[in-house]
């Protein structure tokens, strides 16, 4: 019981005494180390109060609680922000919005002033849903895209002697070694007028003006590919390692072709990871902004980059994140299909 | 009532299904199939055995087409499959790991067959329906392979392979994947199906128990070479090498050199200070050829006292004792160091036994009992 004093003093004693010395520190640094010290204090006396079985459930816990913690701090909290100033009004002030919570006049006022305007606004501009539709419309067919082009690289990674796998892995994975950002920009210098792609086809006659690429939806096209193919390989080629050849041989046995035998039995055991790959192309590819707006034109519209214009030129952010929420919203579906198919997996894998 | 015995490969008229002539198979400088040449005649139950390695897989996928020989040629029904691929030759195989398709129900694995062969639905279901009940899996038809037994699945494999009625049918390691009990209820089930259905089987397996129950004619193999075919009481009785005798059962081997004792006769000098042993043979041997007696376990008699007026007399202490129920195997020391293995049924119970740890015996056989192998 006396611990459990000292406890309730020193906690006391930290918040009154010891932070005003600590808040007199020169450097920020400093105060959060000693506070650090005093709360790392605090849990360990708390800690050696307690008997082993108590000990034993504080732990597990911890343990479990963990993670709700971050998701807390790094996804729900953010979310609730991002809400409630989709809710707001715009207005000139710093942030640009009102209302901010004030304790004068209570939580009553402050949530009487939000409303779904800026909802209502989205459906009222075209602008929103053709960009929306848009997005969704070129997330769809790049993901079919890397799909053309990953399943190939996958199959053959998957068909290599053992001793090369890693090494092909490898080279899969290489690029995310360079910042993203700096690998988009260099499809800038191969796409343009005067990029080595149209200096390399015009050397070997096969056109004599140089092609438009860059700043148009095709780029953009090549740039989702080119940056997501790693995320589609890796789920198809982890199905496809594990697919026994005697499958394979079994279905020639039965009288299929090569190619018989590739669509009856290959490809729906590797049906997982083309889901798995596909939703890891699609989501990302939805929300796209970099892309677009690097590698697109005018013409290409995605809501990434309505929503960074709303956000950075308009100073809208009241509208900028009616447009992040809805775009959540839409995200929703997919994220559980592709949830539900992992699960599936792993059942399917037990 | 006479019944024709089933021995077409002693008829010199008969056309054999399957003809291997000098195949010989490498993988690099490895050597899998060494100069073969078998025979193998329809409605044959065909036994492959040998121990791991020694290519009686290879041989299996050379039939089945993912093996192409390196040299010689291969003959089904008088025609060359060499160029035929797999899926067009009027062969199928069970796969050792089954090779089940797991996203199909075992309805659907045993008509995958039939599908690629444009056949009508109604025919397919009616064959479909006919390969169920031959397994009796009629209740399983809907589930999925991972929610059936090891011994369910391995009857669905066999009656996919069966489902397109081959002429030949590839067995490789069937029932390796068994317990005792369900490997040999089993392998009478396969006999039972096999006569049925009038196909040719060819079974790969390492177990000879497995090769002497359901085969017609067994071949023993090692490093890529056949060493002796023949059915299985043949192969038991008159191995004609020490590999075969030593690989089929329990042997006693004996070495000593022939000596000619009358016709087909021979006496058997083995050790220092003991009589030679007599035995029959009819394969020659050279006056004081090096040679082995094999006499099987089974074929000894064991005595406590000494018999009289037999061809072949030891006397030897009892050096362990291998009790199996309902036969026991005693492992008998000579004065001279060499074990002899004598097996007898436990005809009596266990308390009444009249021979125990180290009593000194009697062994006998006949004349006949032994075979004798020049290697």
């Amino acid at each position: 019981m006396g611990l459990l004093w000292l406890i309730l003093f020193l906690v006391g004693a930290s918040f009154f005494g010891f932070l005003l010395p600590v808040a007199t520190l020169s450097t920020p640094f400093l105060q959060y180390l000693l506070q650090a010290v005093i709360l790392g204090g605090l849990a360990y006396l708390l800690w050696r109060s307690l008997d082993d079985s108590r000990r034993s459930a504080v732990s597990r816990n911890l343990l479990i609680g963990t993670p709700y913690f971050w998701l807390m701090a790094l996804f729900l909290v953010p979310f609730a922000i991002v809400l409630k100033i989709s809710l707001s009004d715009v207005a000139l002030a710093r942030p640009p919005y009102l209302p901010h919570f004030d304790w004068a006049t209570g939580i009553g006022a402050f949530l009487a002033e939000l409303d779904f305007e800026n909802f209502v606004f989205l459906t009222e501009d075209d602008l929103y849903w053709k960009a929306y539709l848009s997005s969704l419309k070129i997330a769809v067919i790049s993901t079919v895209l890397t799909l053309l082009v990953g399943y190939p690289i996958a199959y053959g990674m998957a068909r290599t002697p053992a001793e090369w796998r890693p090494t092909l892995m490898m080279l899969v994975i290489l690029p995310f070694w360079t910042s993203f950002l700096i690998r988009v920009y260099a499809w800038m210098g191969i796409l343009s007028n005067e990029g080595f792609l149209n200096q390399f086809l015009m050397w070997t006659g096969i056109i004599s003006e140089p092609l438009t690429i860059l700043n148009t939806n095709t780029a953009v096209y090549i740039g989702i590919v080119y940056t997501y193919l790693p995320f589609m390989i890796l789920p198809i080629y982890a199905a496809l390692e594990r697919l026994d050849e005697s499958l394979i041989e079994a279905a020639e046995d039965l009288g299929c072709s090569r190619l018989l035998a590739f669509w009856l039995v290959t490809i729906p055991m590797s049906k997982n990871g083309i889901i798995a790959g596909s939703f890891l192309v699609f989501i990302p590819a939805l929300g796209e902004f970099v892309i677009p707006s690097l590698l697109g034109g005018s013409g290409t519209l995605m809501i990434g980059k309505v929503l960074w214009e709303e956000f950075f030129s308009n100073r809208d952010w009241p509208v900028a994140s009616a447009v992040a929420i809805v775009l959540l919203l839409l995200l929703v579906v997919p994220i559980v299909l592709f949830q539900r198919n992992q699960q599936k997996q792993q059942e399917a894998d037990q | 009532m006479t019944s024709t015995v089933f021995a077409p490969w002693e008829d010199a008229e008969a056309k054999p299904l399957i003809h291997f002539q000098n195949v010989t198979k490498r993988f690099g400088d490895f050597v899998a199939i060494d100069d073969l040449t078998i025979d193998i005649y329809e409605r044959e139950f065909y036994a492959l055995l040998g121990p791991s390695g020694c290519g009686k897989t290879t041989l299996m996928r050379m039939l089945a087409g993912f093996e192409t020989p390196t040299e010689g040629t291969i003959h089904l029904a008088g025609q060359d499959i060499a160029p035929v691929p797999p899926n067009k030759r009027a062969v199928n195989m069970m796969f050792q790991s089954y090779a089940l398709f797991p996203h199909l129900s075992v309805w659907d694995n045993i008509a995958f067959g039939l599908k690629r062969q444009n056949m009508p639905k109604h025919n397919i279901t009616e064959r479909v329906e006919e390969m169920l009940r031959l397994t009796r899996l009629e209740k399983f038809a809907r589930r999925k392979p991972h929610q059936i037994s090891g011994g369910q699945r391995q009857r669905v494999a066999l009656a996919r392979s069966l489902a397109k009625a081959p002429k030949l049918l590839l067995l490789d390691e069937p029932l390796g994947a068994l317990d005792k009990k369900l490997r040999q209820e089993t392998q009478f089930e396969l006999m039972d199906i096999q006569e049925k259905t009038g196909t040719t089987f060819v079974i790969v397996t390492h177990d000879q128990e497995e090769a002497m129950t359901v085969a017609s004619r067994v071949a023993v193999m090692d490093h890529g070479k056949i060493i002796q075919v023949a059915t299985p009481d043949r192969i038991y009785e008159t191995p004609n090498s020490v590999y075969v005798a030593d690989f089929i059962g329990d042997v006693n081997i004996i070495e000593g050199t022939a000596s000619a004792n009358g016709e087909d006769q021979y006496a058997v000098t083995w050790s220092e200070g003991q009589a030679p042993l007599n035995a029959t043979s009819t394969t020659t041997f050279a006056e004081g050829q090096k040679c082995h007696l094999a006499i099987r376990p089974e074929k000894v008699t064991i005595n406590a006292d000494k018999p009289e007026g037999v061809d072949n007399l030891v006397q030897g202490k009892i050096l362990d004792i291998a009790y199996l129920g309902n036969i026991s195997t005693y492992y008998v020391e000579l004065p001279s160091g060499t074990v002899i293995k004598a097996q007898t049924a436990n005809t009596r119970r266990i308390a009444r036994r009249s021979f125990t740890w180290e009593d000194t015996v009697w062994l006998s056989w006949t004349a006949t009992a032994g075979v004798l192998l020049a290697e």
